[in-house]
């Protein structure tokens, strides 16, 4: 099994994470739920992966960080806390679904949405953005990389563009936490989404938001806090105020080990890697008759991805064959990234998704090209 | 690519019955498995049950006396 996935879920974990999950779980009580050890254990992991996420992300204070179960909970949070009817809010049409349908649902309750529309290439111009801001604009919500074509948006622009015109700059990290610099800080970032199960190299259902301080984020879900049980209210400082329940402490564990790696390794490493196979990949693929490949590679500064079709075959049917009998494990379809598709033009069509991790190696990249060439020379 | 063949195609409202065709499917021994939905069916992703045609009232019967809810039964070249 050759596994190219990489973008829906990193499946080559180091094993210090699978090993930290086996300790949570047969040591870690609730946290915050008592003053003895095993409770304290599992309220000291979670506090530990709240500071070197802090870390990773060069966030001050721990604190801004709350735990969710993956990027799509936090922009829910962020897009349902944040925004009111009347507001406006700008995105693009790079996005996946987990930012576009929230906001199609905030839409139908008054919320004013402008789509930032792409090229062909899959770019967005920035100076759109800056035209579309309104009176009453309140949020720019963008995806830091594509999860469909891998072009990079370069959100220290963004964030410098909205930190001048007063307005709230939303960041979904899910693509490039773990693997691209984001300094909450110098990217001028008021609230950033990411997930635990992708570059992060942690379990699924873990994930994460960072609020800056001074915005009060309201919480999707409301309940057992850990301490002021008898308010009738929810606890609204953070992080508590965004973690109602029990949270994910065996996957938190993990997650912590995922960063650890990431930071001993070497995030620079590991891009470095990723970005070679990807090279590799695109050199190797970008001249076989019959391919079409999506995205900008034009610029060296780019997600681990490379998404294209061959000819005009189902995209499920290449990905389904590819798995079936090369045993290369890709995505195919929608890639729940609509507007793009549409966009690029496949919408019907799909497209193949091969997306690299610092785990593959390139006589797994030979033998992906060569796969890819026997299936686009036998049409 | 592969020469097209004819296939029964079972596309479900779910993911979550789709898994449910497979793990029942191979409880009774009856073949098939879990492909991308075909865009000829529709756009977007998703997974269909793929069975060889000649099997398709076998696996109606199936679904029908298992409760499992499917949307369509598709006989197409794929």
């Amino acid at each position: 099994m050759i596994y190219f996935d990489n973008a829906a879920t990193s499946l080559h974990k180091p094993d210090s994470v699978a090993d930290a999950v086996f300790a949570a779980i047969k040591n870690m009580g609730n946290s915050g739920r008592g003053s003895y050890t095993a409770s304290l254990e599992a309220g000291r992991s979670i506090y530990a992966t709240r500071e070197i996420l802090a870390r990773l992300f060069r966030v001050k204070d721990a604190s801004r960080i709350a735990f969710t179960s993956n990027a799509t909970e936090s922009l829910n949070i962020a897009i349902k806390g944040l925004l009111h009817k009347g507001d406006h809010v700008i995105t693009t049409e790079l996005e996946h679904n987990s930012v576009l349908r929230p906001l199609y649902e905030l839409e139908s309750r008054g919320v004013e949405l402008t789509i930032i529309k792409s090229d062909l290439s899959g770019n967005i111009k920035i100076e759109e953005i800056k035209k579309s801001i309104k009176k009453n604009t309140k949020m720019v919500i963008c995806g830091h990389s594509s999860n469909l074509t891998g072009n990079l948006i370069d959100i220290q622009r963004i964030g410098k563009l909205c930190r001048e015109e007063k307005i709230l700059f939303v960041v979904d990290a899910a693509q490039t936490a773990g693997v691209f610099q984001i300094d909450v800080e110098e990217q001028s970032i008021d609230v950033l989404c990411f997930t635990g199960h992708k570059a992060l190299l942690g379990p699924q259902g873990t994930g994460g938001i960072y609020v800056r301080e001074g915005i009060f984020v309201s919480p999707l879900k409301t309940g057992g806090s850990g301490f002021l049980s008898f308010s009738k209210t929810h606890p609204d400082v953070m992080p508590e105020c965004l973690e109602a329940g029990t949270v994910n402490g065996h996957g938190i564990a993990g997650l912590y080990a995922g960063v650890s790696y990431i930071l001993e390794t070497g995030m620079n490493q590991i891009r470095e890697k990723e970005q070679k196979l990807m090279w590799q990949f695109y050199e190797g693929i970008k001249d076989i008759p019959n391919i079409n490949i999506y995205g900008d590679f034009t610029t060296t500064n780019r997600a681990a991805i490379v998404t294209f079709n061959i000819a005009d075959y189902d995209s499920g049917e290449v990905s389904d064959q590819l798995a079936e009998e090369f045993g290369i494990y890709t995505r195919s379809g929608g890639h729940c990234a609509p507007l793009l598709h549409t966009a690029l033009g496949t919408k019907e069509q799909g497209a193949v998704r091969f997306s690299f991790s610092h785990f593959n190696t390139e006589e797994e990249v030979d033998i992906a090209i060569s796969a890819v060439k026997t299936l686009a020379i036998e049409i | 690519m592969r020469k097209k063949e004819r296939k029964a195609v079972i596309t479900f409202q779910n993911t979550t019955s789709a898994m449910a065709m497979e793990k029942l499917c191979k409880e009774q021994g009856l073949n098939g498995r879990l492909i991308p939905v075909p865009r000829c069916i529709t756009a977007g992703c998703g997974l269909a049950f793929s069975a060889n045609p000649q099997a398709r009232f076998e696996l109606e019967n199936f679904m029908k006396e298992s409760h499992i809810i499917y949307d369509k039964i598709y006989d197409i070249e794929i």
